[in-house]
């Protein structure tokens, strides 16, 4: 494996993902990463010296909608795929600033 | 000899635009709806939805951008800001990054040294996120989504202010400019405006640049000067003692008058911005940047030079009026309406900014209509209502937007031109007042104002001074 991720970097991207992990998970994860990383290097081996740089894989631009109102009320649906819910509102656990 | 500092300040804006629906679905964007009920699978962040970008949210930017003297980005294209907060329920905010909308512009302020610039660094487009409501009850967090894809324009400045008056200025022009483009109500207490102030202090004279903070929570202009002044302070406290200024975001509490950092997700942030594979570019040609061009609404200087070719009102008024694009469309459509345009002025400068003023609204606030003010115009010039009853009925027709000659008819406040009631009553009040009759009598002018006073009383404010005064000297 090319990648090798190291501690501090798996402590970090768990504190980004909010994840916390068990050294056995740790160590898993770390193989995981490397090997994803090594795969996404394989893009690395093409020669892309004659294509443009592009932001879309699509070429399609300008895709609008008009300024005018479709949706109605779906606060049942919506809430109903909520884990909890009061007051016709999600339910989460306490965060604060 | 202590050292002297120079604050430099940028700020951050966020402009909640008035749009009909959201940024990226067709949600409803109106204010005051119970919690959720603007809610679809898009803004919700529900697997498998799609966004579709509002054409009227691009418009709006790029007519601000235009009228900001930036330039308009003709590739465009949005980014995902990745983030975990329950108000953001995709994991990450749809903005813009590496192809703002607008950039490189700027905006001309008075200051105390004379006119100066405000660059502007760029303008983008993103959504905004929804609310948070601490329920202390369950311990938890409620989460209503309404505000969850709003649109917003972001406009950020450069490093160019050096005051908080330079900073109130540059805030006030922005509003200005985006109130007359419709793009916004920008309204602070509301939050449609929101401005957050990075500030660093460095000795005069220095070119470095000083560590800055990020300030948050200012509600208000008064907030943020508050705020400026508080921060210059503290970071020159620092400085002084030999600390260093920690690069962190702050929250103001103005209630307290000081600030507190917030808990620092510093080292934890890291957006891993990347384009948003859902929304293709935004590619804008010229005829789209000449429609808009063309669309532009007249602006204030344009707006001043036509008023003093049109209506007979001093200069001063039409700078007033002016500031606020509803108070000209207002003075506009009452003169349209035939009221002179004098007289119109009167009632905008006079009792309309004093109320404004007394209870902390905005022009943009003023409820009444065109017609209505017309109305009460009509009633004074017709000598229906003497002045002292007029600016009573103004007060009401400011609360509620109420028809004066209704109101006047209902309540009775008519003025009685009836000059043999007036005359009774001026009779009844001259052989009540004999001491007061002897004094004018005997030549005390002033003793004839007393006795005014006692016939509008009388007629409970509902007489017209003027021929009250005659009256009654013809009867002395
Ligand atoms: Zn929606």
């Amino acid at each position: 494996m090319a990648n090798v991720i190291s501690d501090e970097t798996i402590e970090y991207v768990g504190i980004l993902a909010k994840l916390e992990l068990s050294p056995q998970e740790r160590e898993q994860a770390k193989k995981d990463m490397g090997s994803m990383l090594d795969y996404i290097d394989r893009l690395g081996e093409l020669d892309t010296s004659d294509v443009e740089p592009m932001s879309h894989v699509f070429p399609i631009n300008n895709v609008f909608r008009e300024d005018i109102v479709t949706n109605g009320d779906m606060r049942r649906e919506i809430l109903s795929n909520a884990p909890g819910e009061k007051d016709g509102m999600f339910m989460a656990p306490r965060t604060f600033e | 000899m202590a050292k002297q500092y120079e604050t430099v300040i940028g700020l951050e804006v966020h402009v909640e635009l008035a749009t009909k629906t959201k940024i990226f679905c067709g949600c409803s964007t109106a204010f005051g709806g119970e919690p959720n009920t603007h809610t679809c699978p898009v803004c919700t962040g529900m697997p498998g939805s799609l966004p579709v970008l509002n054409k009227q949210v691009l418009e709006y930017a790029v007519a601000v951008g235009l009228a900001t003297d930036c330039t308009i980005t003709r590739n465009c294209k949005f980014d995902r800001k990745n983030y975990f907060y329950p108000d953001n329920p995709q994991n990450y905010q749809i903005s813009q990054l590496y192809l703002p909308i607008c950039r490189d512009g700027r905006v001309e302020i008075g200051t105390e040294d004379g006119k100066k610039f405000v660059g502007i660094h760029e303008i983008h487009m993103e959504e905004d996120a929804g609310k948070l409501i601490h329920d202390e009850w369950d311990d938890c967090t409620l989460v209503d989504y309404n505000r969850s894809g709003v649109p917003l324009i972001e406009i950020v400045s450069e490093p160019d202010m050096r005051s908080s008056q330079e900073v109130i200025a540059y805030l006030e022009k922005l509003r200005m400019i985006i109130q007359y483009l419709g793009a916004s109500d920008c309204k602070l207490q509301e939050g449609s405006m929101r401005a957050d102030v990075n500030l660093s202090v460095r000795e005069a004279g220095s070119g470095e640049f000083g560590t800055r903070t990020e300030m948050k929570n200012l509600n208000s202009f008064k907030a943020i000067a508050r705020a400026i002044e508080a921060e210059r302070e503290r970071q020159i406290d620092l400085l002084e003692s030999g600390e260093a200024v920690v690069q962190e975001t702050r929250r103001w509490d103005d209630n307290q008058g000081e600030s507190y950092a917030m808990r620092s997700k510093e080292d934890a942030q890291d957006y891993r911005y990347f384009p948003d594979p859902d929304l293709v570019p935004v590619v804008l040609d010229d005829a789209f940047l000449e429609q808009i061009r063309a669309r532009q609404p007249e602006m204030r200087p344009e707006k001043m030079l036509r008023y003093k070719r049109e209506f007979d009102i001093p200069d001063y008024d039409i700078e007033i009026i002016t500031e606020s694009r509803h108070m000209a469309d207002l003075f506009e459509a009452t003169a349209a309406l035939g009221s002179q345009p004098k007289k119109v002025s009167n009632w905008l400068m006079g009792d309309t900014l004093r109320l404004l003023k007394e209870r902390d609204m905005d022009p943009g606030d003023i409820c009444f209509s065109p017609e209505n003010l017309a109305r009460l115009i009509a009633l004074t010039d017709e000598k229906a209502i003497n002045s002292s009853v007029a600016r009573e009925v103004f007060e009401v027709m400011f609360e509620k937007d109420i028809d004066p000659e209704k109101y006047v008819e209902e309540k009775g406040l008519k003025t009685v031109n009836d000059e043999g009631a007036l005359r009774a009553v001026v009779e009844q009040v001259i052989a009540a007042n004999p001491q007061s009759v002897a004094d004018f009598r005997s030549g005390k002018e002033k003793a004839i104002g007393f006795l005014v006073g006692q016939t509008m009383k009388a007629m409970k404010g509902k007489a017209d001074p003027g021929m009250v005064n005659q009256l009654l000297r013809e009867l002395l």
